[in-house]
């Protein structure tokens, strides 16, 4: 690549972007925000590093995730993507219990469903039984 | 930390730890390790700099978050993090699925029992409260990326918009 057409992380390190440069694919110098924020936490070296180590077709998902990675830390500095995670452990425990007591309200109209079918069934015997000993006085 | 004990990241990088070195409090001499899988992810002078922008009272934190999420990033070169949010997100989805079943069926079993009550009552108060919960799942991951190349080879359901 040119010096003209520098990829936004040769422009940043103010370096000349060679042809094959490993960053260029997944940082364009339309959106210079976008290394900014991944050099920051992760650093330029790290970050080739990590691209170099993996496939070419799994490179560009690897930035994306770095990506939002980084700017969750950027918002948040002290528990950065961890703060998700911990929110989505929340909501799990959450809803569990919310199961928890609504498959035991299931249990418990089924336990009274099959006590009132058990009454209905006792009553009919003996209003039968009452009947059969009416008839033969 | 004196020069007789260097904490673990003065270890690694081999130089002197000073008395008021950074690292020191949160990266013991005694488990290397936790300093080198943060390096290795962010690189020491990050980790210092991002240390020294908080309060002293925070820093623990920042360092555990910091930890997990290099260990995190190790494990799964590719996704990192996030591969872990997508993952807890398909579980969030899967146990609010099994709850809207559960209400339903609770629905259910109170129209068969109470048919004296008008049905838009009792179908209304149940509906509002499984609309709550459907419509109640994160949206966590929605950012454009550069690439337009996100899949999933875990096959699991697709998170990016």
């Amino acid at each position: 690549m040119a010096n003209s057409t520098r990829c936004a992380a040769c422009k940043y390190l103010r370096r000349r972007c060679s042809h094959d440069c490993i960053l260029a694919s997944y940082f364009p110098s339309t959106n210079p925000e976008r290394f900014a924020c991944v050099h920051k936490i992760f650093g330029a070296s790290n970050i080739t590093k990590i691209l170099q180590q993996l496939p070419v077709h799994q490179r560009a998902v690897a930035a994306d995730c770095m990506f939002f990675e980084a700017g969750s830390r950027v918002r948040d500095p002290v528990y950065g993507f961890v703060a998700i995670i911990s929110q989505l452990h929340q909501q799990i425990i959450i809803t569990q219990r919310e199961l928890a007591e609504t498959q035991g309200q299931i249990a418990f109209y089924g336990a009274q469903q099959v006590q009132g079918l058990k009454q209905k069934t006792e009553s009919r015997i003996q209003y039968n039984e009452t009947m059969c000993f009416n008839a033969s006085q | 930390m004196g020069g007789s004990s260097p904490c673990a990241s003065c270890k690694l990088l081999r130089r002197r730890c000073a008395k008021d070195c950074i690292f020191a409090p949160y990266f013991p001499s005694d488990d290397p390790h936790k300093f080198a899988i943060v390096h290795k992810v962010f690189g020491a002078s990050n980790v210092s700099k991002m240390l020294q922008e908080l309060p002293i009272h925070q820093r623990a934190d920042a360092v555990s978050s910091l930890v997990y999420e290099a260990n995190a990033r190790v494990r799964d070169p590719v996704y990192g993090c996030v591969g872990a949010i997508s993952y807890l997100q398909n579980q969030v989805s899967q146990l609010q699925m099994q709850l809207a079943v559960a209400q339903a069926e609770i629905l259910c079993i109170q129209m068969q029992q109470e048919p004296a009550l008008p049905t838009h009552q009792i179908v209304s108060d149940d509906r509002s409260l499984l609309h709550s919960n459907l419509s109640n799942l994160p949206q966590y991951l929605n950012f454009a990326s550069t690439s337009n190349v996100i899949q999933d080879p875990l096959k699991r359901e697709s998170l990016w918009t």
